[in-house]
């Protein structure tokens, strides 16, 4: 089988995530359980606070007396200003807890202590039903929906209405098209070259925003914004695919999910959900696609072609030559621009095929 | 008949990479090894499959189409060794440079010594430092230790105390690094690689065997002045092979069919660099570039060192965050034929980043590629020049030694459209000097080389002299300085035939002298202005036997370092030019 790249883009499908904390940690969901977005499904210390104490050095004696001294065992649970060791001497001097945690070891004149950290919170990040649990980890959610997913994210992630700014696949957003009765919503919005977009939205505030496409120079202020932005065709000026273009505007004011991460390249990638009434005919999440053949749904990667949908008509028998000056495997599609079927041929290793 | 060496007959090895894992079949061919074919398939250690068997399988299967030979069985699985009736391969090996990124933490005494020495060590494999910890950097113990936890590392490379030096200072990283490792959950714990004082082996093994799975090399700083990086790159290759097969689906398959034939990709052509290095027959070093999806791997050789060093956030893939977090764009747009505006240069890195193994189809996507390739060899060569060789280090202008030969390879130098591009690429990232070969790896096979003389070293040695590797031309890179147009070289030709031509090679130029492929020819070089040609100093010239490679003789005349213009219409209109020349 070979490993071809696709993308999720379907106006209904079942779709499922696996979702894992990266080291053990405590699940906080049974199988079966209906969760929301925000449902937090398991938890874990990721960045723990430990405080090694030099008893034999705080009550100046030596680490064989400072054994004996301890008050404390490994394990232990204690307080802030709990007795660790000690009383010694005539001044009865204590070494206590810097802060409230758990004994790790104790002995050799030192006593290692963990302080309580609240932990990471695994989150659903979409709504649906758990179908597994991974022990210690997590678990598998599943859900019937609309999804599309993009090219890049700035990691964030919310729950919200879908509104609209967008008339045209082309459209390009500005700052005047966004105002305070947005207060809440997520946006789809065109095209976005003006940091005064960002800001505009960070002060009203938006909950959300989905934009077709980004100057990348915007990247650094995107990331800092509160709330999850997703592009969804990539940098530069790029139309949105007649297909998720379709997706989305038949699911204005629907309640959707959007998760800005994404982990490049050829990793996690950014998503927006829509939940939906399911069938129980839908088939399995991610079908094996193991080659390119005539009558698949693809989506081109690369320029001059870049972010345009269509279906394969021919696979070329021989490698061509591309103005590049590469011969490369290629595949005649056929794309419809400016409502009529245009046919493009493309290199194969630029497709990725639409599941 | 077959002498001794050659008994293991046909072999294959498997390249597995990023985006491709490629499949190669050397067999012996009239009583020598031949590189005989490759199939190549995309890796498959991603989603949906997760498997890297099925990308090493449908390799094979290609190259079974390739060849007619039948190499797989009907269970599917590869016939190991070769059945009389000529199925199957006789041994197989593979080298690895695919795979999430492995997170390092490297402990030393001194930043600037031992932990330096632990960092070097890290990036002779494919390796990213997630944090660094000396014993002077102010932090606490229990610091180091939280430090440690927030990285959850796959390795902890621990270095530092000189031989017969202090124990106590090395012991409080110690603690630190087994407290670390005593805190972490079961299935998280790295793996540690201790190449300190060697006094204290027998505390490291105490503090931490039973934690975690420890390796100790030889201290890679055993004096102050002494740095013996490669001592320890045998246990760092093995830990890296431990580290992927925890990590990749079907590799520990891969690693009993290999019986145990399998090593990183740049140990096996650093392997292939050095043994270069060790039968030259000149007093120059040799130099090796392979640019590859995961890494840029640099390695330079002469007869007794071997320098390595493997650069993750250069590979032609890499994420363009770690990209630009190394470079600017105003770096790669200055090698750039045509004008492209700085940003759609980085709206291009950005698209890119998230599709491997998608290729350019027009001549601006191409352009900008082939910038970035040079800009990859620039940042490589620049950074790694004072440690291979330190005299660069108080040469203001940064200028590369003499090297003979230097060998290009990776799919990213391969894959260019034609050899003058590739040849092009090449001058302008590493700049040689004075007179060199350069050799393309245009089969993608010098790893693979370097993996199969675990087995034989007649192996390597016989498709080495095969025409399996392009000699591209013989390069003469005349270091000085003059005004463009003025003549800086005169160069006479003379042919096996008796003929004889006569060059006046201008400075800011590149030219080419047509010397037939394989053929030898004479070439008298007199340098002018002091230029230095490598014969001795500036201004010596003499006689030199060259043989012809696929573009003759190449003269690069455009000086060292190579200053481009800085005008951006007359730069483009001077590359275009040279291109021009090489690209015919």
């Amino acid at each position: 089988m070979m490993s071809i790249p696709t993308v999720e883009i379907s106006s209904l499908t079942k779709i499922s995530r696996r979702r894992e904390l990266p080291i053990p940690g405590k699940v906080l969901v049974r199988q079966g359980l209906d969760v929301e977005a925000h449902t937090v499904i398991a938890e874990a210390v990721l960045e723990p606070e430990h405080i090694l104490i030099d008893v034999a050095r705080g009550l100046n004696i030596s680490v064989q007396q400072a054994d004996k001294a301890m008050q404390r065992s490994d394990g232990e649970m204690i307080n802030k200003g709990d007795i660790l060791a000690g009383p010694i001497g005539m001044t009865r001097r204590v070494v206590r807890a810097p802060k409230a945690g758990k004994i790790i070891v104790a002995g050799e004149g030192q006593v290692l202590m963990e302080a309580d950290n609240p932990p990471h919170q695994l989150l659903a990040e979409l709504p649906g039903l758990v179908t597994a649990l991974i022990p210690n980890r997590g678990a598998i959610i599943e859900t019937t929906g609309a999804i599309v997913q993009g090219l890049w994210g700035n990691g964030k992630m919310v729950s919200g209405l879908l509104h609209t700014k967008l008339q045209k696949p082309g459209d390009i957003l500005n700052e005047d098209q966004l105002d305070v009765s947005q207060r809440g919503v997520i946006i789809l919005g065109g095209h976005c070259s003006d940091a005064k977009v960002l800001q505009k939205a960070a002060e009203i505030p938006l909950k959300g925003l989905i934009i077709t496409s980004m100057t990348s120079n915007l990247i650094p202020l995107a990331e800092k914004m509160s709330f999850p932005i997703i592009v969804l065709e990539g940098f530069g000026k790029r139309r949105l695919n007649t297909i998720s273009y379709n997706i989305l505007m038949g699911n204005i004011n629907r309640e959707i999910v959007i998760n800005a991460k994404s982990d490049s390249p050829g990793g996690t990638r950014p998503e927006i959900i829509i939940p939906l009434q399911g069938s129980s005919e839908l088939t399995d999440p991610l079908p094996d696609i193991d080659a390119f053949i005539p009558g698949q749904l693809v989506r081109v990667t690369r320029e001059p072609y870049a972010a345009q949908t269509g279906t394969i008509v021919t696979i070329l028998h021989q490698p061509i030559a591309f103005p590049s000056g590469l011969f490369l495997p290629a595949a005649n599609i056929t794309v419809t621009k400016n409502e009529e079927q245009e046919q493009i041929t493309v290199p194969l290793p630029n497709l990725e095929v639409i599941v | 008949m077959l002498p001794p060496a050659v008994k293991a007959d046909s072999l294959i090895t498997l390249d597995i990479g990023t985006t491709a894992t490629r499949a190669h079949l050397f067999d012996v061919v009239n009583e020598r090894y031949r590189f005989i074919a490759s199939g190549i398939a995309p890796t498959t250690i991603g989603p949906p499959i997760n498997d890297v068997r099925e990308g090493i399988l449908n390799a094979l299967a290609q190259l079974q189409d390739t060849t007619q030979r039948t190499l797989l069985g009907n269970n599917g699985g590869i016939i190991i060794p070769s059945q009389p009736d000529g199925t199957g391969v006789d041994a197989l090996a593979a080298t690895l440079s695919a795979g999430p990124e492995i997170k390092v933490v490297a402990l030393g005494l001194l930043e600037n010594v031992s932990l330096e020495s632990a960092v070097n060590l890290a990036k002779t494999t494919y390796t990213s430092i997630s944090e660094t910890i000396s014993i002077n950097d102010r932090r606490k113990q229990d610091q180091r230790i939280d430090t440690i936890l927030r990285v959850r590392p796959n390795l902890i490379i621990m270095a530092g105390g000189i031989d017969g030096g202090a124990e106590r200072t090395p012991k409080k990283l110690l603690e630190a690094v087994s407290l670390a490792c005593y805190l972490m959950p079961g299935d998280t714990h790295p793996q540690v690689l201790y190449a300190g004082n060697k006094d204290i082996h027998k505390d490291v093994k105490e503090a931490l065997e039973n934690l975690v799975e420890l390796d100790i090399a030889p201290n890679i700083h055993p004096s102050l002045n002494t740095e013996h990086i490669m001592s320890a790159h045998p246990q760092i290759s093995k830990i890296y092979t431990q580290i992927r097969s925890q990590q990749l689906y079907g590799l520990s398959d891969v690693k009993s069919w290999t019986d145990d034939h399998l090593e990183p990709g740049a140990t096996a052509f650093a392997r292939i660099i050095h043994f270069l290095g060790q039968v030259n027959s000149t007093d120059k070093g040799v130099l090796g570039i392979d640019i590859g999806a995961s890494a840029l791997t640099l390695a330079a050789a002469n007869t007794d060192d071997l320098f390595l060093r493997v650069y993750t956030e250069l590979g032609f893939d890499a994420p363009t965050e770690h990209l630009l977090a190394n470079l600017t764009i105003e770096k790669i747009a200055r090698w750039l034929p045509i004008d492209i505006s700085h940003a759609k240069i980085r709206d291009y890195l950005y698209n890119k980043a998230p599709h491997p193994g998608s290729r350019p189809s027009t001549t601006e996507e191409m352009f900008i590629e082939q910038a970035l390739i040079r800009q990859h060899m620039r940042s490589a060569l620049k950074s790694a020049l004072p440690k291979f060789h330190p005299q660069a280090a108080n040469n203001p202008q940064m200028l590369m030694p003499a090297f003979e030969p230097i060998m290009i390879a990776g799919q990213a130098l391969t894959n260019a459209p034609s050899l003058g591009q590739t040849l092009l690429m090449a001058l302008d990232g590493i700049q040689p000097t004075g007179i060199t070969t350069m050799v393309l790896d245009q089969n993608n096979i010098a790893a693979s080389l370097g993996v199969a003389s675990t087995f034989s070293p007649l192996i390597s040695v016989q498709i080495l002299e095969s025409n399996a590797f392009i000699n591209l031309g013989t390069i003469i890179s005349p270091v000085g300085y003059a005004h463009p147009g003025n003549s800086i070289l005169r160069v006479t030709t003379k042919f096996s035939n008796g003929a004889e031509t006569h060059n006046d090679i201008e400075y800011g130029t590149i030219s080419l002298i047509t010397v037939p492929q394989g053929q030898s020819a004479t070439l008298q070089l007199r340098p002018l202005h002091r230029f230095d040609v490598g014969m001795g100093g500036p201004g010596r010239g003499g006689k030199v036997q060259v043989v012809g490679g696929a573009l003759g003789v190449v003269i690069d005349a455009r000086g060292r370092p190579l200053e481009l213009p800085s005008d951006g219409n007359r730069r483009r209109k001077a590359i275009r030019r040279w291109l021009r020349v090489l690209d015919g």
